[in-house]
């Protein structure tokens, strides 16, 4: 470890307090922003935030990549292994994702600095908003860290409550609250079967650690019991992650939600439930008596592959601006469970590295739309064909992002993908769908920039008119506008960019991501730094993983991003080519989108009874495969 | 049968979705969801039983009295408080819902697809 | 989806998940058997606190953090209502009409509110030693304010629960939740660690911190759900589109 005795010793004990403060800042806002004037209280909130980023900051220095911050909460520490209290374990990868969850918020009260207008003020709302926001970030910093499977699920909940709060924030307006509706139903459900993962495990071992359920299940087979939990716990995330059939609420919840929200929410919400399948699976069933790895590589990979395909093929149809974010969410969401289903360090790094420049980039895009919706009120990409020409430098922060989104080298998405494609390499087909998903999400970004900033193409035909939603007819966020754009509004897109930039150019923070996916795929290591008692662990042996440029991720980065503007100028130009080559292409996409394309977004009905069905079917899907093959 | 409560529990979790899958009405719906997490409370106080145990409050019995399970008991209490503070900000959802949609049938919110 | 498609396949769905699951159910210890090790150390740690009621115990001592977490699920939930049931620019609030009451139920209802709070403090104050505690007690409490709506009309109720008092009193006892934490780990090096005295088993005043993070449970509960119904009682009388 190259962490100092006494440096850590401190970050231990105050490693709760990257709960906590957060947690004290929004009862603060609560009592403090029925007096305060908006300014104090935007103020107030992003001193907080502020404070926050640099505790977490600081907590993942003290801790390094490759280091592990132990705490048991209210001193409970184990005797013989064996304790009664709530155990935190930070690591570099948990450290990474507070601190980009700290980064994310603080953006996103820079963004609302000037938003909403305030009606809530005058009747004592005043501090809600970014309150919310803070306990949103305490929820999802205290499920990135904790060690224990019931604080995990309160912690799941904590972050779903103010998620749902936050996305039906606009009462006014029918669409978000039926969003936000769905989204509380099919996430308060996942929490409901996540519980009765717990209550199994916890019959069976008597533990809720998760090292301590993983050493009460190491001494027996692996049985029906097992599987069966595993496959609660594993749904209950997947929802989270919003991996298919789990999915039909983010898009419902993500284009519906006010945009500084979105940014949470598609940054690193998704990401987390990711996060906490991997956690909990590496740390509770990869041991004997567990799923195998080979299973669970399968499931992730099979269900990764079939989530990419869909936002891919959703996001490309989409006209409504922020549901076309939504699902390109979702189609990346679909690489990161490819990526981490790989279940090796250097994919892990890959896949860590991806979700940081995604989360950059993807929220650039989101404020980016809630500029549109700002000026124009409508997201819709066929309604404000030309409209924006007016703005020029939103278009040029557009198109880059749309850019960075396919992986183009130097953003941080590119080089995430370029890891993983090198990790992936014996398996060409996930090298292909790395290249073709962010071509076709980025090349629906970028159509839609052209037609909106520039007016280029010829005018987009009606399609799909029962089964869609278009973006028209929304209401603007901001009040009056006939006014400038606020300041922020574009300044924090910018930043973000330039953050994702970053995180493909600084080789510190490369080495720190491939020292914390070591120690993330080292359960052994896990169990025995929670437990104080030496496993047969090989902390710190494994060799770290290369995390850096190489010319074949170059090259598929390029690819990707020249991919993307190919099939953004096909859908501009194409319908206005002449030529049997292009009339042939054109029946044949007409064919396809008759059979295939209608039937897929009819799914997407907006009905929760169907999404809840397709969960169920989800479920007894893994519990059959663990089952069979566990 | 000693199985029983638990295969009740697993019960009530169905039975709550069959409600969510086939609920014309959105306040039944979060009252489905309810019935599911129920089926939760269930399960953790069967799995914290203790057969011959009694309450785990040791004001007038001597230490060392068999008990059930505190700690299940400590859980579902958390299960509850969560679950009715779920219950709340839904039920503030589907009464919004229902003034600007003017019905609460999901069968009839239509405004997003695709 | 049809309904008919959505049933079908609930029902598939169901019936292969209902397969596993009884056979998981078949694998679980038989129930009520003797293997509960966490418990039993919880049982140990509590008496050793000199907590009687274990379960309080486990809620403020030993997973005091599971609380702080849920108790502030509690309080954005909280939140969140009155955010979301806020009146909009396009309502107006009209004034609710008096309602008629039986005067058996407002003899009842006066006789019964000084009980049923005064039965609420207990339940909060006791809540180391016997079944209850801020959870139950603070349910207590909020139930009882509202027997003024019962016995009276929402006049009284609005006299007896200032709401504005309330929404700041529900901030300030979560926050204090999360402060009594930080005292731990500045007295004690650990977050949320007890550092009040112990007391005697058995009296009231014992269990080291857990009456005084009962109390401030209590009092979160109980504002929150006044709160709560709050928002909601406004949405049925006062405010009209």
């Amino acid at each position: 470890m190259t962490v100092s005795p006494a440096a850590s010793l401190a970050a231990s004990e105050l490693l709760p307090l990257a709960v906590a403060c957060p947690l004290t800042g929004a009862a603060l806002l609560a009592v403090l922003g029925r007096r305060l004037p908006r300014s104090g209280t935007d103020a107030l909130a992003t001193a907080w935030a502020a404070g926050q980023l640099g505790l977490v900051w600081w907590l993942a220095a003290a801790t390094g990549g490759a280091g592990r911050t132990v705490t048991w909460v209210g001193g409970w520490t184990p005797v013989e292994g064996r304790s009664v209290g709530i155990v935190l374990v930070a690591d570099g990868l948990g450290l990474g994702l507070a601190v980009l969850v700290a980064l994310l918020v603080l953006a996103a009260l820079g963004y609302a600095w000037r938003y909403f207008e305030e009606p809530e003020r005058a009747r004592g709302h005043g501090g809600g908003f970014p309150a919310l926001l803070l306990l949103f970030e305490a929820g999802t910093t205290g499920f990135a860290l904790t060690g224990d499977l019931f604080n995990a699920f309160v912690f799941f909940e904590l972050m779903g409550v103010a998620g749902y709060a936050l996305t039906g924030y606009r009462v006014e307006e029918p669409r978000p609250l039926q969003g936000a509706l769905a989204f509380a139903v099919t996430g308060s459900l996942a929490g409901y079967l996540a519980l009765v993962g717990v209550g199994l495990l916890y019959a069976r071992t008597g533990e809720l650690a998760f090292a301590g359920i993983a050493r009460e299940l190491a001494g027996q087979p692996a049985d029906a019991l097992v599987t069966t939990a595993a496959a609660l716990l594993c749904c209950a995330m997947l929802v989270k992650a919003a991996a298919v059939p789990f999915h039909f609420w983010l898009p419902d919840a993500h284009a519906e939600a006010p945009t500084p929200v979105c940014l949470l929410l598609s940054g690193v919400m998704v990401e987390l439930g990711l996060y906490g399948l991997l956690r909990v699976y590496l740390t509770v069933f990869s041991g004997p008596g567990g799923v195998p790895h080979e299973v669970m590589r399968g499931t992730l990979i099979a269900v990764g592959t079939v989530t990419a395909l869909t936002g891919a093929l959703l996001c490309w149809q989409q006209r409504h601006l922020k549901r076309l974010l939504a699902f390109s969410t979702v189609g990346h969401m679909g690489l990161f469970l490819c990526g981490a289903g790989i279940l090796d360090a250097e994919a892990t790094a890959g896949t860590a590295l991806y979700v940081a420049g995604h989360a950059g980039v993807k929220g650039a895009l989101f404020c980016l739309a809630g500029v549109l919706l700002d000026r124009h009120a409508s997201v819709d990409e066929h309604g404000l064909w030309g409209r924006a020409r007016d703005m020029p430098l939103v278009g040029v922060l557009f198109a880059v992002g749309g850019c960075a989104l396919a992986g183009l080298p130097p953003f941080g998405t590119g080089l995430g993908k370029s890891v993983v494609e090198h990790a992936a390499h014996e398996d060409p087909w996930l090298v292909a769908l790395f290249v073709l998903v962010p071509a076709v999400t980025a090349g629906a970004v970028l159509r839609a920039a052209a037609r909106v900033f520039g007016g280029a193409g010829t005018k987009p035909r009606e399609r799909h008119s029962g089964a869609e939603t278009t973006g028209a007819g929304e209401e603007p966020e901001v009040s009056g506008p006939r006014r400038e754009v606020p300041r922020p509004m574009l300044v924090v897109p910018a930043v973000l960019l330039a953050g994702a930039l970053a995180v493909g150019l600084v080789p510190a923070l490369w080495r720190y991501v491939a020292a914390g996916s070591v120690v993330f795929q080292d359960p052994a290591g896990y169990g025995a730094a929670v437990t104080g008692v030496p496993g047969g662990g090989g902390t710190g042996t494994a060799p770290l993983p290369e995390v850096a440029w190489s010319l074949p991720g170059v090259l598929f980065g390029l690819l990707s991003t020249a991919l993307a503007a190919g099939c953004a100028a096909g859908a501009l130009w194409g319908p206005a080519l002449r030529g049997r080559l292009a009339r042939t292409a054109r029946a044949g996409a007409d064919a396809l989108d008759r059979t295939v394309v209608l039937a897929v977004r009819r799914q997407h009905s907006g009905h929760v009874g169907d999404y809840v069905a397709w969960l169920l079917a989800g479920l007894a899907a893994l519990t059959a495969v663990f089952a069979l093959w566990g | 049968m000693s199985a029983l409560p638990y295969l009740a529990a697993g019960w009530m979790l169905l039975v709550g979705v069959h409600g969510l899958v086939t609920s014309r009405n959105a306040v039944h719906a979060v009252g489905c969801l309810t019935v599911v997490q129920s089926g939760t409370y269930v399960l953790l106080l069967a799995v914290g039983y203790r057969r011959g145990g009694t309450a785990p409050y040791f004001t007038d019995i001597p230490a060392g009295t068999p008990v059930v399970d505190p700690v299940a008991q400590a859980l579902t209490l958390t299960d509850v408080v969560v679950g009715a503070a779920l219950t709340a900000l839904l039920l503030a959802l589907v009464l919004q819902t229902a003034k600007r949609h003017g019905t609460t049938d999901p069968d009839a919110l239509t405004g997003l697809r695709g | 989806m049809s309904r008919a498609a959505r049933v079908r396949l609930f029902w598939a769905a169901a019936l292969l998940f209902a397969a596993g699951y009884v056979v998981a159910c078949l694998e679980l210890p038989p129930l009520g058997g003797p293997f509960h090790p966490y418990g039993e150390r919880a049982v140990a740690a509590a008496l050793g606190r000199r907590t009687a009621n274990t379960v309080s115990s486990v809620n403020f001592d030993l997973r005091g953090f599971d609380t702080l977490g849920e108790e502030f699920v509690l309080f954005t939930a909280a939140l969140g209502a009155v955010l979301l049931l806020r009146r909009t620019r396009d309502e107006h609030v009209s004034a609710p009409r008096p309602g008629r009451v039986l005067p058996t139920v407002r003899l009842a209802g006066t006789v019964l509110l000084p009980v049923v709070l005064v039965t609420g403090v207990y339940v909060v104050a006791h809540g180391q030693l016997t079944p209850g505690g801020g959870f139950q007690g603070g349910v207590v409490l909020a139930t009882g304010l509202h027997l003024a709506y019962l016995a009276a009309d929402y006049r009284v109720l609005r006299r007896v629960r200032p709401r504005a008092v309330l929404e700041v009193a529900e901030a300030v006892a979560a926050g204090a939740f999360a402060l009594l934490g930080l005292i731990g780990l500045v007295r004690a090096g650990s977050f949320l660690e007890n550092v009040l005295p112990l007391g005697t088993f058995g009296a009231l005043a014992s269990g080291g911190q857990v009456p005084v993070l009962n109390a401030a449970v209590g009092l979160e509960v109980a504002s929150a759900l006044v709160v709560v119904l709050a928002g909601f009682i406004d949405q049925a009388l006062e405010i009209e589109s």
